[in-house]
This record gives structure tokens, sequence and C-alpha cells, in this order.
């Protein structure tokens, strides 16, 4: 007999701090929509969604802005009647989209998360003008400029490092980190 | 005299700067040594959680361990590295294949995490370690009649990390009370900032920030403090560009709390890093005094030019 696993539970095997996470468990009582902050600018509300991976609508869920549009201030997991790690769901989509490469075209978050991400392997630690590339390209020209104002603003007042930094045993560090994920290249 | 590892983050390495000044500064005169923790590599942020759950507890895991040696807890001012290695403490304590799985890769740095060391907040440390008695003792310039959002942010308190209350906390107000401050009742205290969705969904976090702002204002707050980075970037940088945005012409300094209390113990402008803000912060320093304030104006912003060295800003560098 073939099992297929449901896009629920592939969902909840990605959440190593939800152990159990009991999506299934969520009443759809809103609380988590109404206290988002975020809530007005995405596709679907966080109580929405869920009821989305229930149903099993997988791509319109990947499709969404909503996990991306999450900014992990946990205020719906502190109020959850039940107890759900909705942030940390909204943390599993993100993974789950980048390894899938399902994202929504046009999305800032992955491609900075990425560049976030090999900034610390290389250095161990983050370098803001690396980062910056990944979104301001995508800006329109009026908000490129503010952007620029608010960097030059920042540069003025001795803000913005010039050099990168990066941590004194590197060499180590990499190993580490070689342990976890084997990277294609590396010692 | 109470000795704790610091872990200060990327972020106070430059962007924030005046936050690890000012908590030197005031720390070393209430009886705490903190010992930057040798070594430290990046907590992750939230972009790492993104990519890879358990690299980015390795990551954590490095730092942890290291402070495991250290025999002292561990403070992070940053409110995201302070969530980022306190859960990844948590896990690993709970979860021995994961502590096993984190402990192979750390050998590699001949580390190994053991959970000895707490992780602490440094707002946490005020109010729990310090106390409001030390703090009302060592204000000898009480900030009477100055108006502070006590701006908690969201990791402070979220996700609950022991007995914290998340709804209402009020150990930031009692900061406030204790140096003679007037803490402003804001609910909107523990309502995000937007965090790094200024970059990811700009639309949606700079209407964040001016709701924010506006509800500060409307209650005739002189200053908001914070006590994360990111947050003071967002609410403090980001205030032009909400105001060309929406049209508003919104303007509050934010400072780090820990300056504010720096403020209260007389300690000057510039020790506490303030002035290096893009809204001037100098309506709220003559609000307590109107040397400081002079202090701050005549202060010079940058170091003086060498005319024969290369046209780049030729800063110290900490090591």
């Amino acid at each position: 007999m073939e099992s297929k696993i449901t896009f629920s539970e592939e969902i909840s095997n990605l959440l190593y701090a939800a152990h159990g996470n009991p999506i299934r468990d969520c009443i759809q009582c809103g609380t988590c929509a109404g206290t988002c902050p975020v809530a007005p600018f995405m596709d679907h509300t966080p109580r929405r969604l869920i009821a989305m991976i229930q149903a099993d609508q997988k791509q319109d869920v990947l499709a969404s802005n909503t996990y991306w549009f999450c900014a992990s201030c946990f205020h719906c997991n502190v109020r959850c009647p039940k107890g759900i790690d909705i942030a940390g769901l909204m943390y599993a989509l993100k993974r789950y989209s980048m390894w899938k490469g399902t994202y929504r075209e046009g999305l800032v978050g992955p491609v900075f998360s990425e560049t976030f991400a090999k900034t610390i392997m290389w250095s161990g630690r983050s370098y803001e003008p690396v980062l910056a590339p990944t979104y301001l390209f995508g800006f329109k020209p009026r908000e490129f400029l503010q952007e620029a104002v608010t960097a030059t603003g920042l540069m003025l007042k001795g803000r913005l490092p010039i050099l990168p930094p990066r941590i004194k045993r590197l060499e180590a560090f990499k190993k580490v980190v070689d342990r976890v994920i084997p990277r294609g290249g590396a010692s | 005299m109470k000795t704790f590892a610091l872990f200060p983050g990327c972020s106070l390495e430059k962007m924030a700067a005046g936050y690890l000044s000012s908590t030197l500064e005031t720390t070393s005169r209430l009886g705490i040594t903190l010992q930057e923790l040798e070594d430290w590599n990046c907590c992750g942020a939230t972009a790492y959680f993104h990519v890879d759950e358990l690299l980015a507890h390795t990551l954590c895991g490095r730092n942890l361990a290291m402070a495991d040696k250290t025999g002292t807890d561990v403070i992070a001012p940053c409110a995201a590295c302070y969530k980022n290695m306190y859960f990844t403490r948590k896990y690993l304590l709970e979860d021995p294949d994961l502590a096993e799985h984190i402990n192979y890769a750390l050998e590699q740095d001949g580390l190994k995490f053991t959970g000895a060391s707490r992780v602490r907040h440094l707002l946490e440390v005020y109010a729990e370690d310090i106390g409001m008695e030390a703090l009302k003792a060592a204000a000898t310039t009480p900030l009477h009649g100055l108006k502070v959002v006590p701006y908690y942010g969201c990791q402070v308190v979220r996700p609950r990390k022991d007995h914290e209350d998340v709804e209402e906390p009020q150990f930031f107000e009692a900061i406030l009370s204790a140096v003679g401050a007037t803490p402003v009742d804001f609910p909107d205290k523990t309502r995000c900032c937007s965090g790094s969705l200024l970059v990811t969904s700009r639309t949606a976090a700079l209407s964040l920030v001016r709701d924010l702002l506006q509800g500060a204002i409307d209650r005739h707050a002189d200053v908001i403090a914070t006590a994360c980075p990111l947050c003071q970037l967002n609410l403090e940088c980001y205030q032009q560009q909400v105001n060309l945005e929406f049209g508003t012409q919104l303007s509050i300094p934010v400072l780090y709390f820990s300056q504010i209390i720096g403020l209260s113990m007389g300690l000057s402008s510039r020790k506490l890093g303030i002035g290096d803000e893009l809204v001037d912060p100098r309506p709220v320093l003559s609000l307590i005094g109107s040397q400081l304030a002079a202090e701050t104006a005549s202060a010079p912003q940058r170091p003086p030019k060498d005319d024969k060295a290369l046209p780049m800003p030729a800063r110290s560098k900490r090591s």
C-alpha cells in the first residue's frame, strides 16, 4: 500500500522547535489573524494559511506571500489558545520554499536570507554592505534614493562598517559548519 | 561585584555602538563587570533560521559553549541575539540528540556545550540583578519630567521564556521610574517594529513604524527608549522615509534605555554614544539639563579630516 505524507505532516516534520506541533489542533479562532501586525499586507491571514495547509492546498500556500511577510514577532504564538508555534510554522514554510525553490517570484526575503547566511559562512559575522544589493535593486527609483539617503546618514555618523568583520578562528568555525552541513568543495 | 560574559552581537560593533558604550558605562557604575565573549560569531539573526534550523542552532551553540567556559551567565543586549541564544540553549538542554549532534560539530573548534551559562537580556539584568534601589541611588540627576516610551519590542518578552507577563510587562516602566523619568502608558509597547521587513517588505514595514511613532507622539512622549538595535534603527533612522512615504511630519528621538539610565547618572552624552542619531536628540537633552545639550551641540560629529589621507573616513577600528 502506498503511503503518502500530507502537506501538513511535511511541514510539521520541518519544525524542530515544534516537535508534535499540533497544526491540526487549530480551531480557526482567528486570534493570530487579529493579532498579526502584518496581516493587512498578507495574501492570506495566518489563520487562513493554516486552514489551507490542513486542506492540503500546497500550491496556493507556497505561492502566497504570507510566510515571507511574517516578521517573527511571536505575538500570535503567545496568544494562540491551542499553543501552536505559528511563527515557527512560518519559518518552516520559508525553509521549505527555499529548499524547493517554490517561493513566489519577486520576493526579497529569500535572496536576502540566503546572502545573509553566506556572509556568515565567509566571516562568522554579518556585514551590512554585502546585504544591501540583495534588496536595493528590487526597489523603485524613489525607494532606492530614500534608502541611499538613510545609508549616507548612517555612514556619516560612523554607524556603517567600512571593512567586513571576521572572527579569529574562522578555519575552525568552517570545520564546525562542515560537520552540520557538508558544503561542496569544502575539505 | 557581579561578573557576566557579554555577547555584543554584530549590531553593537558599529550600527549600535552607542548601545554598547552606554551599557559598559552604566553597568560598571552599578557593580557589574562585563567581559566580552572571545571570538564570538553572529547569532544567525532571523535570516539564518530561514535557511537551516540545525545550522542556526550550531552557530548559537558555539557562542553558548564559549560562554559555558567562562563560568558566568551571558548577557545579550540585542533582543534578537537574546532570543536566539535563549532558545538554542533551551532546545539543547531538552534534546540530548540535538546536543550530541551539535557537540560533535563543536569538537572541531575544541568546544562543548554544557548549558552551565544562562542567557540573560540586559533589560532583565537591570530589573532583576541590579534592582530599582541601586538604580535610584545611582541616579544623581534624576530625569524628572522626561516622558519616555518603554518600548519593549518583540523578542525580550516573546516567545514566552519563563514567567514573563507577555501582554502587560512592567519591568521597563519600573526601570524608567527608578531613574526619575515618567514612563508613558503606551499600549503598543510590545507591538512589532517590523524587524527585517524593512528590507524585505518595505511598505508593510514603514506602515508599522508609522503607527508606533504616531502613537508615541499622540501620547506626548519626549523620547522612545528601546532595548534592541533593530528597533532603534527602524524607529529612528527610517522616520524620514516614513514621512516621505505617508506625507507625515513625524519626529521623535529614539534612544537606548541604557543611554537614558546613563543620563540619569549624569554621564556625558559623548560617553553614552548620544549624538550618532539621525533624529536630533538635543530636545531630549535640553529637557533634563541644558549643559548636556550645549555639550552635544559643540561636540565634533566626526574626527577632523586629514588632508593627506585617502578619501575614506578614517575611523579607529575596534578589535
